[in-house]
């Protein structure tokens, strides 16, 4: 889309796009293309020989079983916190939006987590989790009577980095909810009312429906965040242990290409995930942009 | 709102109180960890009444960290990513609204496609790139025999090396985070509704097209670009990823990386008063942007997403 009324200017806006081009294309379509290129190749570690192998490192990724178990730990990752944080920012924001009084003083109460580093999220809940000074993980202990030890027990560590993901991501879920809801208009509510819909009913028939954009949309963007924003929290909390139990594809990329040096694998591993991503994005501007009325 | 419900009030303000108490108790609790003594702080459970050694931990927090430093670099790596990002997408976005001209539709379609290429999913061919960006200008030049076609022309063997090295410095840490599709679509969305008579106007009365942007555009867009300020800088303050690869001298990291180094380790001594309070300490820039521009921050993150 253009303007009806236009510059004409022979070099000008040559000049003004160059800046954003010559960016994108250094930094992120030449890499992408070498990325393609090289994970066609097996190459020793230096870098010095190389040799044109066809699908090989796609094979061998996808009969690696270490692979297939990091696919499904992402998966079951995501999925989690992507529920608990949306469940949780949809709760809180429907009694935000109920709250007469103070709603101002309780967004800003309720927003400030989005600022914190995903890192320090996760060292903050590397101590409340801690096995031996945690007080999470002592009142995990005493009610619930589980023997808790994330650097032992794959299940516990993945419930450490699900908790530290998700709780940085609900005030994120927070806002968008809000904002859906304070955009429900209030003659719909209002007249549901007078029909006798209590509260709940209200709620469950009037607002939730009206949100499912929002919903489709933040579960979007919270898979995009748990795929690949949260590669700090894995970083700090677990490094992927214990014995690979929250290895997601993002930081098993970082590993075998960025430490272990096998690089004709990781470039592979980047190609999947930018399938993956290019999917993702696809879904989203063929669902979402269609089905979305914003108001502004 | 429509009706009088004293009971389900009480209970949206419980658990409203609730919900508050559950967002701010990790950051909470750590800010009293940073309170107390070695001791009290490796007690279980450990006493929820701030201690007195506050100061004590942050001073050893902040030298054995060397925070000064590196909430510096951070501050840096945020606010170039800040400028450069808007300044390079509002110029993009303006290019691509307010002229015709050939490549404009595939201008626009190369930047949108980025946002399919974030830095996780290129890590090594772009740490390669930081390494030596004049990387594919070498290729070129080594592909057409330059150096040969050199020699003979001169009679004496040369051979030509580019090497431009980004790792470990600033430039580095900002320059591949600059280029921003969500930006340019922001902008580009906000320019198509700047009314048509704007532009003509300032056409018939002889403005040239950069005194348009400056005196007409960039007026217009300032609450945009707050808003995009107060989103940005956290980005930037918060990036994880690339300053890991980028950087390896501790004196050009960021704050949010050199957190790492002072996690007690299982055989360490278990310091977590000090590791807490060098984590509150380094959210605590972008925690105030936050709260601060507020209201330009929730208009920035919706109107982002977009």
């Amino acid at each position: 889309m253009i303007k009806r009324s236009f510059f004409k200017s022979k070099y000008l806006p040559y000049l003004l796009i160059f800046p954003q081009l010559l960016v994108t294309l250094t930094f992120f379509y030449w890499p992408a293309v070498q990325g393609i290129f090289q994970s066609f190749l097996l190459s020793d570690p230096f870098g010095r020989k190389s040799k044109f192998v066809w699908f090989y490192n796609y094979i061998e990724l996808f009969t690696d079983p270490l692979y297939l178990k990091s696919i499904f730990i992402t998966f079951t990752f995501s999925i989690a916190v992507a529920f608990v944080s949306i469940s949780l920012g949809l709760f809180i924001a429907s009694m935000a939006n109920r709250a007469l009084k103070a709603k101002a003083l309780v967004r800003t109460m309720l927003i400030w987590p989005y600022a914190v580093a995903p890192a320090i999220s996760g060292i903050m809940w590397l101590f409340l989790l801690h096995p031996s000074y945690g007080i999470v993980a002592l009142a995990i202990k005493e009610w619930l009577g589980v023997n808790w030890n994330p650097v032992l027990y794959g299940s516990d560590a993945m419930v450490m980095i699900v908790m530290a993901s998700a709780w940085k991501q609900v005030s994120y879920n927070f806002v968008f909810f809000l904002a859906g809801m304070q955009a429900i208009p209030k003659s719909l509510i209002e007249a549901s009312a007078i029909d006798g819909a209590s509260p709940f009913k209200r709620f469950w028939f009037i607002s939730f429906p009206l949100l499912s954009p929002t919903f489709f949309f933040l579960t979007v963007m919270n898979i995009i965040y748990s795929f690949f924003e949260t590669f700090g929290i894995i970083h700090t909390v677990t490094q992927g242990g214990p014995g690979g139990s929250t290895n997601i594809l993002v930081y098993k990329v970082y590993q075998d290409g960025f430490v272990g040096l096998n690089l004709g694998s990781s470039a592979a591993q980047s190609v999947v995930l930018m399938t993956l991503i290019i999917v993702i994005t696809f879904l989203q501007f063929r669902f979402v942009e269609k089905k979305v009325q914003y108001s502004g | 709102m429509v009706e009088k419900t004293p009971f389900l009030d009480l209970f949206t303000y419980a658990f409203l109180m609730l919900g508050i108490f559950i967002v701010g108790f990790p950051i909470i609790y750590s800010l009293i960890a940073a309170t107390l003594s070695l001791e009290e702080v490796s007690r279980v459970p450990m006493p929820l009444i701030p201690g007195d050694q506050f100061i004590v931990n942050m001073k050893e927090a902040w030298s054995r960290g060397d925070l000064g430093t590196q909430i510096t670099n951070s501050f840096i790596m945020a606010s170039g990513i800040t400028i450069g990002k808007i300044a390079v997408s509002m110029i993009g976005a303006f290019s691509i609204v307010y002229f015709d001209y050939r490549f404009r539709v595939v201008a626009f379609a190369s930047v949108f496609c980025t946002l399919m290429l974030p830095v996780e999913v290129r890590i090594l061919p772009t740490y390669e790139m930081a390494a030596n960006v004049l990387s594919p200008l070498q290729s070129l030049w080594d592909f057409l025999h330059l150096n040969s076609l050199m020699s003979w022309f001169s009679g004496n063997d040369i051979s030509v090396t580019l090497n431009w090295c980004l790792l470990d410095s600033y430039t580095g840490l900002i320059l591949p985070l600059v280029a921003s599709a969500t930006c340019t679509f922001l902008f580009r969305q906000f320019f198509l509704t700047v009314p048509e008579e704007l532009c003509e106007a300032a056409k018939i009365d002889g403005a040239s097209p950069m005194m348009f942007f400056r005196k007409i555009l960039f007026p217009l867009s300032k609450t945009n670009i707050a808003a995009l300020v107060v989103i940005e800088f956290v980005y930037g303050y918060n990036q994880y990823l690339w300053p890991l690869l980028v950087t390896t001298n501790p004196k050009m990291t960021t704050a949010v990386i050199g957190l790492q180094n002072l996690i007690p380790q299982a055989d360490d001594l278990p310091e977590w008063n000090i590791a807490l309070g060098a984590a509150v300490l380094v959210m605590v820039p972008p925690i105030l942007v936050v709260l601060l521009m507020q209201r330009w921050f929730v208009k920035g993150l919706i109107e982002k997403e977009k």
